[in-house]
């Protein structure tokens, strides 16, 4: 608990004290390394975060503050008005960017970041009306009634207000219903879509988010200065920006402070140092400067705060604020067949993996998916959750075609489903890989968790996530670190987070490889129990004896078509599966 | 505009597009290899411009001293690696010390036959060529060999520090000023009513002429096809008995070559400055970019494109060259994303 309370109050202290001790240059590097700060922590969120590198930070900087300098100076707008329109502005623009780009790769968000900056730096120095590469100066100072801030003490308690409000949204996004999918989504597409993420429109929320922040930057940069030009919004400046993320530690919000701090001061320092020793400014201090970047990359490899941080005290862990029960999903109650498959054909060029295809489940009923390596199960079972789309065919969830939907969409339908090679997020505790399933059952949003309104809700979330853990037998791990359970644990623990979305059919693909004989037997009494309470459930499996005592209906798949179906029983004894399996006779 | 300027503008984008085509295809290798976004590369074609001009100017060029401070520094943490690992022996010590100390010696010695009036072009030329082909795999062993593992996105940081670093030793060692290297084909002729430069001829078949040795060099040798498969899978082609180390090394000191080639060509056509490199290579990664970062002969029509549009918007409007440039790539990023709108990227695994 100590912890939690010292590693942002003494920083705090410090930047409250600062300006009272310090001369009016040493304030003057704070007030740019936190200006710097504000700017990297958008970077944080968006390639620390969910990885996606942006080369145009600088040009959002430079249109912040173009923006507000013409504003005031042009239009004599106040500055406030100035600060809430260039913010608007650069979101704008960082929306279209955003929109064009972020459906594909992430390195395509790159090139057009690239082309963004490089564009703005030329643009902006061609401009007569805004000062060319000459600059455009005279801007006002702000004020709040007849107090001016001006000079670098009144403009350091803007700055540091801006920025602590800014780490305070920031950290309380990623400790949020919204940060737990921008978390996995680093981890592939697939995971967060499987319970329903919108995955692209997060990544364009947190790339606006990143634009607006350093709009922020921009126009404090603007009002400290009273003077600009285009040369600190260009593509070398975001590429500095990019590199004090990496070299502080670029998932980590402590990590944009001191990434900001060190480069920013490093530099500086350099610059003093170098024209000393050489005598002459701007040759050697870059070539030192990269060489000590080099150095720090080669002994910290994910940056100094992880590094610092591992030094610290660990946090202890507090009591986890529960408080129930998260409201059931509203959905007519289900008799009869859950999902219909009707002749579904799956072709990749001339390969047919999936023809034919055609069986159904009803509630309550666990079915077996099996066969042969390469029988096209998995083909199967993906066209169901929507991760591959059909060639021909249909597929039914409780009357209503779902083939040709996203994944997100057919799991808000009440689909859930584990994965064959587990994908789970291996940074987050167990509760919160759990706590991602529940992403449907709230809907709290970008605003209302940057500014912690989400308290409840979450309360109730991880009132759930725990209960599911109990239900699976994990209750008591929910602490650990996910990525430090054994690979049958990781499997259990998919079959919670599948869980905590509550479906309606639950898709396991090989939920007993790698489990031990005790742990498989839990895991069937959990399947019989589930399917009691009246949960369809589709298991592809290749365990045998697993699949015949949990099973109520068999599908055996050879070849992309169906060999045969029924009871395990009758299954077991069909001359045409035992050819499959073991081979004919002859 | 007539069409004599149209011919010969489009002949000057081919021009610049051929060797944006061999950096691209160098980015695009580098990438699939080693994951590495290498800022760098034009500064491969910068050095060997200047280190050749310099040549020209009758002096010994100061890349010799870079490339013996780089081996040393780099033969040292070679020495301290294997200090750690307990393998400081003969055996292991022989090959780092003849790639590190005696091939930048040897090359040191011979430099001085580059200085002089007199010595032929060729001779500065190769020279040029190997010493900044020599640094490549030292400062692999300095910048990248540490953190081979590490995300692409630390790799990229490494990268552009490094791009820091040479960008500001260029400026110590070529000095401020543009430099052109001299042209090494004769004078203009006219075939029927075109007018052709050489020069023109020179750089576009020699660019082709590399890239169907790169395509044997990946197609056919063994070398080339463990490159193939470290692009494929670094694990699966570590277990095959493929040293990733070996693998990034080759890859950047190929890139090395392909960069210095470049500098050799494009040193005559334009005023090449200690940071013109950065420029160049970004328009290569923008022709890397339009092929997608994988597909070699989309990348080389982009870079191609990249090059034509450039000369064409120069023409019309200078000061706004490079926004026409990038602003340009905006529909085919939009073409793309149509043509081909569903990318798994496959998350990283990390820890």
């Amino acid at each position: 608990m100590t912890r939690r309370i010292l590693v942002p109050a003494v920083p705090l202290l410090l930047a409250i004290i600062a300006p009272f001790v310090l001369s009016s240059y040493a304030v003057t590097m704070l007030n740019y390394v936190f200006i710097n700060a504000i700017v990297v922590l958008g970077l944080v969120l968006l390639t620390g975060v969910l990885g996606l590198i942006s080369f145009g930070q600088a040009a959002f900087v430079g249109v912040g503050a173009y923006a507000t300098a013409w504003m005031t100076v042009t239009l004599g707008l106040s500055p406030w008005l100035s600060l809430v329109l260039c913010v608007l502005v650069c979101g704008a623009i960082a929306l279209s960017v955003g929109a064009m780009t972020l459906r594909m790769g992430g390195h395509y968000l790159a090139i057009a970041t690239l082309a963004w900056g490089i564009s703005f730096y030329y643009v902006f120095g061609n401009l007569r009306a805004l000062g060319g590469f000459t600059g455009f100066g005279n801007i006002p100072a702000p004020s709040l009634g007849s107090w001016t801030l001006a000079g670098e003490r009144s403009m350091y308690a803007l700055i540091v207000l801006m920025l602590v409000a800014s780490i305070w949204a920031c950290v309380n996004l990623l400790d949020s219903r919204v940060g737990r999918a921008m978390r996995s989504i680093r981890y592939g597409a697939a995971l967060p879509e499987s319970f329903g993420v919108n995955v692209p429109r997060i990544k364009l929320t947190v790339f606006v988010l990143a634009a607006m922040l350093a709009a922020a930057s921009g126009w404090l940069y603007a009002h400290l200065q009273g003077y600009i030009n285009p040369s600190p919004f260009s593509v070398t400046v975001s590429i500095e920006y990019l590199f004090m993320a990496v070299i502080g530690g670029a998932a980590q919000i402590a990590g944009a402070l001191l990434g900001a701090g060190v480069v920013t001061l490093v530099r500086d320092w350099l610059q003093d140092l170098m024209t000393a020793l050489v005598g002459q400014a701007g040759n050697f201090e870059v070539v030192v400067f990269g060489v000590l970047m080099l150095i720090i990359l080669n002994r910290a490899k994910s940056g100094l705060w992880p590094f610092l941080n591992s030094m610290l005290p660990k946090p202890s862990r507090c009591a986890l604020p529960l408080a129930g029960p998260l409201p059931k999903v509203k959905r007519p109650s289900s008799t009869g067949n859950v999902l219909e498959v009707r002749a579904a054909r799956k072709n990749f060029g001339g390969l047919v993996a999936v023809n034919a295809m055609s069986f159904e489940i009803e509630a309550g009923q666990i079915l077996g998916l099996i066969g042969p390596n390469g029988a096209g199960k998995s083909t199967m079972f993906n066209l169901i959750s929507g991760l591959l789309s059909l060639s021909s065919g249909e597929v039914v969830f409780r009357g209503r075609r779902i083939d040709g939907m996203s994944s997100a969409a057919i799991a808000k339908l009440g689909i859930s489903r584990t994965f064959q090679h587990v994908k789970i997020v291996r940074s987050m505790t167990v509760l919160e890989n759990v706590a991602l399933g529940a992403w449907l059952r709230t809907s709290t949003g970008f605003v209302r968790s940057a500014l912690r309104l989400d308290r409840a809700a979450e309360k109730a979330v991880f009132a759930d996530a725990l209960y599911q853990l109990e239900r699976v037998g994990l209750g008591d791990m929910h602490g650990a670190r996910s990525g430090a359970l054994a690979l049958g644990k990781q499997r259990i623990l998919e079959i919670a987070r599948a869980l905590a979305s509550d479906p309606v059919l639950l898709l396991l693909d090989e939920p007993a490889a790698g489990l031990r004989a005790l742990e498989k037997r839990a895991l069937a009494d959990l399947l019989v129990n589930l399917r009691q309470q009246g949960l369809a459930i589709l298991l592809v499996e290749h365990d045998m004896d697993f699949v015949m005592e949990v099973t109520d209906k068999l599908v055996v798949m050879n070849f992309g078509e169906k060999l045969a179906s029924g009871t395990p029983m009758e299954v077991q004894s069909n001359p045409k599966v035992l050819e499959a399996y073991l081979g004919s006779d002859e | 505009m007539d069409f004599q300027i149209f011919a010969f503008l489009l002949q000057d984008g081919i021009t610049m597009g051929a060797v944006y085509v061999l950096l691209a295809v160098a980015l695009v290798m580098v990438f699939n290899v080693t994951r590495i976004i290498y800022v760098p590369q034009g500064e491969f074609v910068s050095y060997t411009a200047l280190t050749l001009a310099t040549f020209e100017a009758g002096q010994r060029p100061a890349t010799v001293w870079l490339l013996l401070g780089a081996g040393a520094v780099a033969f040292v943490m070679e020495l301290l690696s294997l200090r750690a690992a307990g393998a400081l022996v003969a055996r292991r010590i022989a090959p780092p010390a003849g790639l590190y100390l005696a091939i930048p010696a040897l090359l040191a010695a011979l430099s001085g036959a580059g200085v002089g009036a007199d010595r032929p072009l060729v001779v500065k030329v190769f020279l040029s060529v190997c010493i900044v082909v020599a640094l490549a795999p030292a400062l692999y062993r300095i910048a990248f060999r540490p953190i081979a593992d590490a995300s692409a996105l630390t790799l990229l940081v490494a990268a552009i520090a490094l791009h820091f670093v040479l960008v500001g030793l260029a400026l110590h060692m070529f000095g401020p000023e543009g430099l052109r290297t001299p042209a090494f084909a004769g004078e203009s002729f006219k075939l029927g009513f075109l007018t052709v430069s050489p020069q023109f001829l020179w750089v576009v078949g020699l660019s082709v002429l590399l890239i169907v040795c790169l395509f044997i060099f990946f197609g056919r040798s063994l070398y080339g096809k463990a490159l193939r498969a470290s692009a494929v899978s670094r694990r699966g082609a570590h277990l095959v008995g493929i040293s990733t180390d070996f693998a990034g090394s080759l890859t950047l000191t190929l890139a090395a070559a392909i960069g210095a080639v470049s500098g050799v060509l494009i040193g005559p056509l334009t005023n090449m400055k200690f940071d013109s490199g950065f420029l160049l290579g970004l328009k290569g990664f923008v022709g890397a970019i339009i092929g997608g970062l994988a597909v070699y002969p989309l990348a080389a029509a982009g870079a191609v494109f990249v090059g034509v549009l450039e000369t064409f918007a120069s023409f019309w409007a200078s000061a706004y060259k490079e926004v026409i440039v990038f602003t340009l790539i905006v529909p085919i990023l939009i073409w793309r994303s149509i043509a081909q709108p569903h990318v798994d990227d496959e998350g990283e695994a990390e820890e």
